[in-house]
């Protein structure tokens, strides 16, 4: 039993999910941000920022995240001149990729809360930008919850990608594994099982979050 | 106190008021009536810089609104507004949406602002409530946190949209009495309302508007029992 590859295979899983994990959550960290500015310069009058906004938008929704990572590793590097890690660059990818559909969560919310409430702010003689922190932006938030937490297991699963620039994450330790031992089915098994592992309980909680809040 | 001259405001092709000239007086109590769609809300959100005045102008306390310039938002605080569905921000509690405003826009300590708010709760008869939230206060109740809140800016004249036309009809005295004491006090108002009997007692002066026009204005007495235009006539059949 000890020698079973799925036994077997679990140090370089372990091993992969520390990266796959770090990965996701820095790259959500930096797309949370980014995908805020973005949704929030769409909701904003007609302008510069919203029409860079609209481009950015379009551009990573209209690609394929493969294109996208392979650009910002060897792209961007090409470009720059320097030779970025390839562990940034995978940050970064899932930061920009992320940030685009996130910034349609934030507009999505944003114009999802009733312009009544808009209103009340201004006529209370808070400014427009008063008026998005203090009322709109709180309760845009709550409603953020659910399909952010859905694009934190889609980025999760994007990070799979990442073995193709050698990023140590699941995939690509599970690929060393079976290329030595010639395991494959085993290994891809228990990988797959390491990714359920996270995505399970992940969306069991959405929904309950969504329930309490629509039980509201 | 707020004066609008050849006031019209156009949606597009759609002109929703025409030529408004308009003179509200400290201590006024002017209600506004009218059939659906024909300029009321329009009309208040004008006076307070919610929409900007396709031509025309509106002026308060002598000064130009203009809804681009920067000088707005303190403008917009001398008048207070409340709003047919309240409007109140769900995510605060009672005693946090009569404190937002006063604290970000006026920059009270949080003590100034919170005596502020229990005192104006007290006026409305919500003291017990002021750490609830918006969602568990009946619609009375919500209306009358909604005029406190507008109060707690300190506003020099109230502008009231429908303010009972939402709530369910036991429920519209608890709003009008709060009303009624804000007139007796001398509050400048402006009430977009269709209660007759808050107009008799409380109204200076009633107009009547119709597809964006005022058509005919007067004391409470002169509109309501002796109408001159027929469509003033027609229109108070109907809801008489
Ligand atoms: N933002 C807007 N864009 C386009 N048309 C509008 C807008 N706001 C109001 N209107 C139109 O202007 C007209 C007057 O609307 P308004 O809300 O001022 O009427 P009202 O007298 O308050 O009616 P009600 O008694 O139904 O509240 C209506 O025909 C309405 O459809
Ligand atoms: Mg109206």
């Amino acid at each position: 039993m000890m020698d079973s590859h799925y036994i077997q295979v679990l140090p370089f899983l372990f091993r992969g999910l520390g990266w796959t994990l770090l990965i996701t959550f820095s790259g959500l960290a930096v797309g949370f941000w980014l995908g805020a500015a973005a949704g929030l310069a769409r909701v904003s009058p007609p302008g510069v920022l919203r029409g860079a906004a609209a481009v950015y938008v379009e551009v990573i929704r209209g690609t394929p995240i493969l294109a996208q990572i392979l650009f910002v590793y060897y792209g961007l590097s090409d470009l720059l001149g320097i030779n970025m890690p390839n562990w940034l660059a995978a940050i970064l990818a899932i930061a920009i990729n992320a940030g685009a559909y996130i910034a349609e969560i934030v507009r999505g919310a944003v114009q999802s809360i009733d312009p009544g409430q808009r209103e009340a702010g201004r006529s209370l003689g808070l400014s427009a930008r008063q008026t998005m922190r203090h009322v709109i932006w709180p309760q845009a938030l709550r409603r953020m919850i659910p399909p952010l937490g859905n694009q934190f297991i889609i980025s999760l699963k994007d990070t799979s990608l990442f073995s193709v620039i050698a990023v140590g994450e699941i995939i690509y330790h599970t690929r060393q594994y079976y290329s030595n031992t010639f395991a494959p089915f085993e290994a891809l098994t228990m990988a797959c099982v390491f990714y359920l592992m996270i995505t399970i309980p992940s969306s069991l909680y959405l929904r309950r979050v969504e329930q309490r809040m629509e039980g509201k | 106190m707020i004066r609008t001259w050849q006031l019209t405001k156009a949606f597009g092709e759609h002109t929703v008021l025409r030529d408004i000239n308009l003179e509200i007086r400290q201590g006024e109590v002017l209600c506004v009536i009218g059939p659906s769609g024909s300029g009321k809300s329009t009309l208040l959100r004008c006076l307070n810089g919610l929409e900007s005045a396709t031509t025309g102008e509106v002026e308060l306390d002598g000064e130009r609104l203009d809804t681009h310039a920067p000088g707005i938002n303190a403008m917009r605080a001398k008048l207070g507004m409340v709003f047919q569905h309240f409007n109140l921000f769900p995510h605060l509690t009672v005693l946090q949406n009569l404190t937002l405003a006063p604290r970000q826009v006026l920059g009270l300590d949080e003590a100034t602002a919170d005596q502020r708010a229990y005192k104006l709760l007290e006026k409305v008869g919500l003291l017990d409530k002021a750490h609830a939230r918006p969602e568990n206060l009946s619609g009375g109740q919500k209306q009358r946190v909604a005029i406190a809140r507008a109060l707690a800016m300190e506003p020099e004249a109230m502008l009231f949209d429908e303010p009972t036309s939402a709530l369910d009809p036991e429920l519209v005295g608890e709003v009008l009495a709060v009303m009624e004491d804000l007139g007796r006090e001398g509050m400048t108002m402006v009430v977009v309302t269709h209660e007759m009997g808050f107009a008799r007692r409380v109204g200076t002066r009633v107009l009547f508007m119709d597809q964006g026009r005022i058509l005919e204005e007067g004391t409470p007495e002169q509109l309501f029992d002796d109408p001159r235009h027929p469509r003033t006539q027609a229109f108070l059949g109907q809801i008489l």
